[in-house]
This record gives C-alpha cells, sequence and structure tokens, in this order.
C-alpha cells in the first residue's frame, strides 16, 4: 500500500527538537489530528471504495443492534469488519468462525479509535469446501443441542388426514407429491407456498413450518396432521436454505410429525436430520405420507373375514357344545319316573293292604256280632239270679237272731267282744246279753266293782239305740 | 374429523369409535380379530367384541371411502398467519 503522505519529519533531515518552531520556507505546518484523521478517511475510502476480500472469519458476533461484527483473517494480518443490520439481515448464511468467506464491500476508518475497517455489503462462503465445513459446523453446534436426537422424533400418522406441505407452489416437486398421492391414497393437501432458494428463502420455509404447527384445530384452516418439507434438487447452495438454523429449529420445534424431502438423493440437509423422517425425493415423501387405499381396503377385508370367521367359529363351537351338552340332558318323563313309579307301587300297596285290613275286622266283627246273642245274656241272668236266691236262702238260715229267739243269748264285754269263756265273763265287770228283741246290761257278782258306778247310766242310754241295727252290725 | 354420510349411517355410530384415528381403530380390529381367533374369550365376551369390531371395521371403511384429493392453499391474512385457505393453483 502507498503512503499517501509525504514524512514531512524525516525529510528534514533536522535533529530533534524540543520545541515546534515554523521552519522559513516551510509550507507543512503542522496537521490537527482531526484534520490528518479527515485525510486519511478519505484517502482510504477513496481508495478503496469496492474491495472483495477473501478470508477466515473469526470472533463472528451479532449485537443486539442487528449488526454482524467480525475479523477477516489470513495467516499473518487481520482486518475488522462490520455489516451493518440490513444486510447482515439478508445474510444466506449464519456466518460462522473459522469459515473462509469472501467479503465484498468497503474501506472505512473509523476516527474515534485510529482504526479501519471492512463495512461489508455481501459475504458469501468462498467454495464449496468452506460451505461443507459451515455444515459440519453447524450440524455439531445443533447436534449437539439435541435437535437431531431419535429421541425426539415422532411416529407419523399411518393415515393423515391433512398433509401440510411447505415447497414452492410452482415446479415439479409440488407435482410429483400431489401425483403420487393422488396414486395412493386421495388425500386433502394444504400447500404453504414459499421460495426455496435465495433471499429470505429460509425465512419463509421456518416462518410456514412454524405457521403449521401453530394451526388451532377448529380455526379457518385445518390443522394438518403431517408435514412435508420439499424442495427439489440442486447445488449445496441451492439447498442452503434447508441447512439455515432458522429452519432446523423450526422442524425439530414442529410438534406435527415432519417428513423432510430435500434435493435429491445424495443430498442431505440439516433439515433431514431434523424431520421426523427423511425422504430421498418429493415422490418418496408422499409415499412415505400414505399407504395405498386399495391395500388398506384388502387388509381392511382380510381382518373383517378373519373376524367373522373367528366369530362364526366361536359361535359354531358353542353350538356344538350345546347340542352335545343337550343330548346328555335326560328326558324330562326320565327324570321323574322312579319317583312316579314307586308312587304309583305305593298307592297300589295302601289300597291292597287297607282292603285287606277291612277284610280282616270285617270277617272279625260278622263272627263276633254273630256270638252277640240275647239269650246267651239272657242264660247268664237266670243263672245269677238262681245263685242269689240260693245265697239269700242261706243267708236267712245263717241268721244269728235265728237262734236268739230259741232262748240263747250273747254275751259281751264292755268292749262289744263276744264273752265265749267263763274266764273271760269273770275278768269282765259289767256285761251285754242280747237277746232276741234286745239287751241287758249285767254285772258280774265278785268282779271288780269300782267301775260300777259310772257304767250305770250307759244301760238306759243303751236300749234307747236301735237294737236292730246293732244286732246287724255285729253280726258282720 | 370431518363427517361423512357413510359414517353417520355406519350401524353403531358409536362417538368413541367415531374419535379414533384410522391407525387405532385398525390396531383395535388386529386386537379383536387376534382374541376372537385364540378363541379363548367367553361366548358373551365375544359377540360383544365382535359388535365392536364390526362398528370398527365400518369407521375405517368409511374413511377409507370418504378419502377423496382436495388440494388448497394456505392465503395469508394480514398478520401474516392463515386466514384461510383457496384452491391450489388460484392465487
Amino acid at each position: 500500500m502507498s503512503v499517501p503522505f509525504p514524512d514531512t519529519a524525516s525529510d528534514d533531515g533536522t535533529d530533534a527538537r524540543l520545541l515546534a518552531e515554523g521552519a522559513p520556507g516551510d509550507n507543512a505546518p503542522a496537521l490537527s489530528v482531526s484534520q490528518l484523521s479527515a485525510a486519511i478517511k478519505r484517502t482510504v475510502e477513496d481508495g478503496f471504495a469496492r474491495v472483495r476480500v477473501r478470508g477466515e472469519l473469526s470472533g463472528a458476533k451479532r449485537a443486539a443492534s442487528g449488526h454482524f461484527y467480525a475479523a477477516l483473517k489470513d495467516d499473518n494480518a487481520l482486518i475488522d469488519m462490520v455489516m451493518w443490520k440490513g444486510q447482515a439481515a439478508r445474510l444466506a448464511f449464519r456466518p460462522e468462525d473459522g469459515i473462509e468467506v469472501i467479503a465484498t464491500g468497503k474501506l472505512t476508518t473509523y476516527p474515534g479509535r485510529s482504526k479501519y475497517q471492512l463495512v461489508v455489503d455481501s459475504l458469501e462462503v468462498a467454495g464449496e469446501g468452506a460451505l461443507m465445513l459451515l455444515f459440519e459446523k453447524l450440524k455439531a453446534r445443533l447436534g449437539a443441542e439435541g435437535l437431531f436426537d431419535q429421541a425426539r422424533k415422532q411416529d407419523l400418522p399411518r393415515l393423515p388426514r391433512i398433509i401440510g406441505v411447505v415447497t414452492s407452489p410452482t415446479g415439479a416437486v409440488i407435482r410429483d407429491i400431489l401425483h403420487r398421492l393422488a396414486d395412493r391414497f386421495p388425500t386433502h393437501v394444504i400447500v404453504w407456498p414459499v421460495l426455496v432458494q435465495g433471499d429470505g428463502a429460509a425465512a419463509q420455509v421456518a416462518n410456514a413450518i412454524r405457521g403449521f404447527d401453530a394451526i388451532a384445530p377448529g380455526g379457518p384452516v385445518p390443522r394438518p396432521d403431517l408435514v412435508i418439507v420439499a424442495r427439489g434438487g440442486g447445488s449445496i447452495e441451492d439447498l442452503w436454505a434447508f441447512n439455515e438454523e432458522v429452519v432446523v429449529r423450526a422442524i425439530a420445534d414442529c410438534r406435527i410429525p415432519t417428513i423432510s424431502a430435500v434435493g435429491h438423493e445424495t443430498d442431505t440437509t440439516l433439515a433431514d436430520y431434523a424431520a421426523d423422517r427423511r425422504a430421498p425425493t418429493p415422490t418418496a415423501a408422499a409415499e412415505m405420507a400414505v399407504p395405498v387405499r386399495a391395500e388398506l381396503r384388502e387388509l381392511l377385508l382380510q381382518r373383517a373375514g378373519r373376524m367373522v370367521g373367528a366369530a362364526n367359529r366361536h359361535q359354531a363351537l358353542a353350538r356344538e357344545r350345546l347340542v352335545a351338552l343337550a343330548r346328555h340332558l335326560p328326558k324330562r318323563e326320565g327324570l321323574y319316573a322312579p319317583q312316579r313309579q314307586r308312587l304309583d307301587d305305593s298307592a297300589d300297596r295302601l289300597d291292597r293292604s287297607q282292603r285287606q285290613r277291612l277284610a280282616v275286622v270285617g270277617e272279625r266283627l260278622a263272627t263276633r256280632g254273630a256270638a252277640l246273642r240275647p239269650a246267651l245274656l239272657a242264660r247268664r241272668w237266670d243263672r245269677d239270679r238262681a245263685r242269689l236266691g240260693g245265697l239269700g236262702r242261706l243267708l236267712d238260715s245263717l241268721d244269728p237272731r235265728a237262734l236268739l229267739s230259741r232262748g240263747y243269748a250273747m254275751v259281751r264285754d264292755a268292749g262289744g267282744g263276744i264273752v265265749t269263756s267263763a274266764a273271760r265273763a269273770q275278768a269282765a265287770a259289767r256285761l251285754q246279753l242280747q237277746f232276741a228283741d234286745g239287751e241287758v246290761p249285767v254285772e258280774v257278782a265278785g268282779g271288780d266293782a269300782a267301775a260300777l258306778p259310772p257304767a250305770a247310766p250307759r244301760p238306759a242310754r243303751r236300749p234307747a239305740a236301735p237294737p236292730p241295727k246293732r244286732g246287724q252290725g255285729e253280726l258282720f | 374429523m370431518t363427517d361423512t354420510p357413510d359414517a353417520a349411517a355406519a350401524p353403531a355410530p358409536d362417538p368413541a369409535i367415531a374419535a379414533l384415528s384410522f391407525e387405532a381403530a385398525m390396531g383395535e380390529l388386529e386386537t379383536i380379530v387376534r382374541r376372537l381367533e385364540s378363541g379363548d374369550v367367553s361366548l358373551e365376551e365375544s359377540v360383544a367384541l365382535y359388535e365392536r369390531g364390526h362398528a370398527l371395521r365400518s369407521h375405517c371403511e368409511a374413511r377409507l371411502a370418504a378419502a377423496q384429493a382436495r388440494i388448497e392453499q394456505v392465503s395469508l391474512g394480514a398478520d401474516g398467519r392463515p386466514a384461510g385457505t383457496t384452491p391450489f393453483g388460484e392465487s
């Protein structure tokens, strides 16, 4: 780089002096710092109004203001660079340290800090190798966050009702998808048209994915249950939007299962890593998305057939068992035949025994009845009567009073006992003599008379008693 | 959940089944078929299983029959959020 200002101090050839003083003929008076800075600025900006610099990014930093700061360096030198907010927002990639880029812009100085820097209008990755490096770096960084983890993958619905497709509305990709869907299983498709390459493509794609995910059920747009992010083949540069962090994050965050189908089979983008499934082509994505309706019908028919068969078999088996059991079930008549027989038998025997018994009793009655004749009773009565008469006569003949009337008397002692011996009569003080017509009290002479006085009244009273009765009573 | 005439005419419009996804209905149908085929269910249960299997089948068939292509395009409102759809290809 040439030096635009002459080194006035060394041209003098004079010794260093303490005090500055104007030398005669000196047409180079001292400049102020601002003057010098302004001169430098003018020179630099005029001389480097448009430069393209190739270098490696270092210390890349996007400030909160939106400006992007970094340094471009090679082995021996380093130049600061800045990219203002407007240009930084349009960056086709997210700059990373270590990536070789080609920056286009102008040089400018920053007088306040004695600095100069490159104001970059556009920043490009320097070649495919550098782009691959950027890809790897991004992949490593996002992968470390877990965005590509298998654990995050969601299962695709077997039969999505509504498929959201994020792709360009023109071109072969959407046609391929729609055709294949129609072949396999006609489905409701909602296309969210986006730019798939160039300025703002990544933002549009990310916005569309997040847009689908944000749809609430029941709104003006039905919520898809599967999202396909698709783009046709192209160079790594063409596909770059699908490596952008915004797109990768949108896919990873999407709660609707996603299929990515970006580029050809050999192309892999970070969108593919983040999606739940990766399809090698848009057509393949459609095949992953829906089954073949005819096959499903077949499967359904087959299952229904199996079910009917199994149910019928079940039923038939049950019927067979029922019939078999029913066969073993005894007849109703058979069930109580023994009882019936016993009943009949018992009734029979009851009749018979009763008849027999009656016959026996009847017979006995007949024989007894025959014996029961009045003559039989009369004969006995006659005999008893005769006996009674005999006995009566005998009785009469034995009446002791008949004996008394013939001059005999009966002697009794005071106790009424019959005295049959002289000795006993001697012993008794008083006796009673009974005659046929009455009694007479007597005292035994020489007997004990001490008891005589009290006995005196007794004879007087005794006769008053009815003698016949007494006589009868004594007799028996 | 789109209501289709077929689903409405199904013999058992069980809301629980109508709410099932196709894959859930197919999966349950397969389970029912297996259980019926194993034969270790009671007759009573097998009747209930069969009825449910039949309803599931109707549901799946209706879903298959109702499938028709409908291609739409999101139309965005002023706020950049989807405001509705238009037939795809016209915009």
